[in-house]
């Protein structure tokens, strides 16, 4: 069992939310390990890469990857959703060092992100913005307004990330990809287990345009 | 930051992009979002500042997170559009994006009560200053003037924390500069509280009465230690061109250890669905100078002349 998955094991009592924090583990991993720059040093610095979890229920896993990265210590694991507890079932910017926003409700993490991105770009900062979604959060209506104003302004800055677990309750195959690509967004669709290409997919990136990568995680769910 | 002597003009929303205009001059960290409303009144920031003047459209969600966005990468961001589109549509964007965020800002909504007479409840918000008073710590601004509207945003952007700041056609005669309870007139009778743009109507309504007139733009938080410095008979009167009743709250905390009467005075909760001019729901409303001549007098007992 490598640490990740040794501290993941530390969180009990979420059992509600398993499924959609074990969905986001791959992606989140390959971010943390191999694509954002960002560290615990660099968390109050202007120019470290934001990375933003909208899709705020199931944090588990991003616990997990936060703690093994040097956020915060292990300590804080067990007693998670405990009265004193910093760790929610829904994360907190002002209680965790290296979370950049407080999600739960659905349909903030995108508009706020494009905010993120443009504030960035109004200072000159040479930073990535990379904001996580649920298939199902994208009902929410907030989000279609973020994405084409995103396209609009052309905020390479930003990548969206889609983790596709078919969970929303009117599925039309091939929406979310055509959502994005028909606002002009760059759009790739990876295995989301995969993380050598999950790697290159939230590596490689156009310049004028901002960039969605959707991560297909449905089979492996339905297979486990 | 650059001291400027600010231009003064006749309407409170010209005066808005004028003042918002110098401050995005003046000060690099701010930045004005906006969603296609008053666009008339940003043309020369929009030129000016490309980066940090953004029109999102008709997107009022989007417009109050991505001026929340902005704010967390250490941005001063001032919110436009109208105060019904701006605070109701996107309430949960601003008690998330900016209140548990823990991030600041200058939300500006435009319209009020009634400036939309003729537009109709879509265009109206008598309820966004009790709906926003739910929010902690959040500070409301309702200027009277444009004098007090340049005074107000250039306080509000120079501060920390979240900021609302309600800007509608109706004016009063004076200004009053400076937060807090201005001391307006003293009398010996009951104390007349008027927040925002009703100061005219109060002034008229109470003219021969001997008693003691508050003016405040600042509404929250509500300066009790004047409106308690000053109390001689505990009657005590709020007029609000807003929801009545929505500064009941702060009133009765200020003056928890004194027992008191106390009439609040403000729109009326039941829909109006009427047009014609703003005078014209002022007047139906009780908030021009006879109704609140007459809710005073049904209030005060043995009515003192001076």
């Amino acid at each position: 069992m490598d640490n990740v998955s040794r501290l993941l094991t530390l969180m009990t009592g979420d059992e509600k939310h398993d499924p959609a924090s074990h969905s986001t583990l791959d992606v989140l991993r390959v971010l943390y390990e191999r694509v954002l720059d960002v560290s615990p040093e660099s968390v109050r610095s202007p120019r470290r890469d934001r990375f933003l979890l909208s899709k705020g229920h199931g944090p588990a896993a991003y616990y997990a990857v936060l703690c093994d990265r040097g956020f915060f210590p292990e300590s804080w694991l067990p007693t998670w959703g405990a009265f004193d507890s910093p760790l929610g079932f829904h994360p907190d910017r002002n209680l965790v060092p290296g979370v950049e926003i407080s999600s739960g409700s659905l349909g903030h993490g995108l508009p706020l992100a494009v905010g993120v991105a443009l504030g960035l770009r109004a200072q000159d900062l040479d930073a990535r913005v990379v904001v996580l979604v649920g298939d199902a959060e994208l009902d929410e209506g907030s989000n279609h307004e973020a994405l084409e104003l995103a396209a609009a302004l052309g905020l390479d800055a930003l990548t969206v990330v889609v983790v596709d677990n078919r969970s929303t309750s009117y599925a039309v195959p091939g929406r979310i990809a055509q959502r994005f690509a028909v606002e002009g967004w760059d759009v790739a669709i990876v295995d989301g287990r995969d993380r050598a290409r999950l790697e290159r997919a939230l590596t490689e990136r156009p310049v004028g345009r901002p960039n969605v990568v959707v991560a297909d995680v449905a089979d492996q769910e339905a297979a486990a | 930051m650059t001291a400027t002597v600010s231009r003064i003009v006749r309407d409170p929303r010209a005066q808005l992009g004028l003042t918002v205009t110098d401050l995005l001059d003046a000060d690099f960290s701010t930045a004005l979002v906006w969603a296609e409303i008053s666009g008339r009144f940003f043309a020369d920031a929009v030129r000016r500042h490309p980066d940090r003047v953004v029109n999102v459209g008709i997107r009022e969600q989007l417009l109050v997170n991505v001026g929340a966005g902005f704010a967390l990468t250490g941005m001063r961001p001032i919110v436009h559009t109208f105060g019904s589109f701006l605070v109701e549509r996107g309430f949960e964007q601003i008690k998330l994006g900016f209140g548990h965020q823990g991030v600041g800002g200058v939300l500006v909504g435009g319209g009020g009560s009634f400036d939309a007479s003729r537009g109709g409840r879509t265009h109206q918000v008598p309820g966004d200053v009790a709906l926003l008073d739910t929010l902690p710590d959040i500070a409301i601004h309702a200027p009277g003037t444009s004098a007090e509207t340049d005074e107000v945003l250039r306080r509000a952007v120079a501060a920390d924390g979240l900021h609302y700041v309600r800007i509608v056609e109706q004016t009063n005669t004076e200004s009053f500069h400076g937060p807090g309870l201005h001391v307006v007139r003293r009398g010996a009778g009951a104390t007349v509280v008027a927040l925002g743009p009703v100061l005219d109507e109060v002034l008229a309504a109470t003219t021969d009465l001997d008693v003691t007139v508050l003016y405040a733009h600042d509404v929250r938080p509500f300066d009790a230690s004047t409106l308690r410095s000053v109390l001689t008979v505990p009657d005590v009167v709020v007029i609000e061109p807003w929801l009545a009743g929505t500064s009941t709250r702060v009133v009765s905390d200020a003056l928890r250890d004194v027992p008191h009467r106390l009439l609040s005075l403000g729109t009326r909760r039941m829909e109006l669905r009427r047009y014609g001019t703003p005078a014209e729901h002022q007047r139906a409303h009780g908030l021009d100078a006879a109704g609140i001549r007459r809710s005073l007098e049904s209030f005060l007992d043995g009515i003192r002349e001076r």
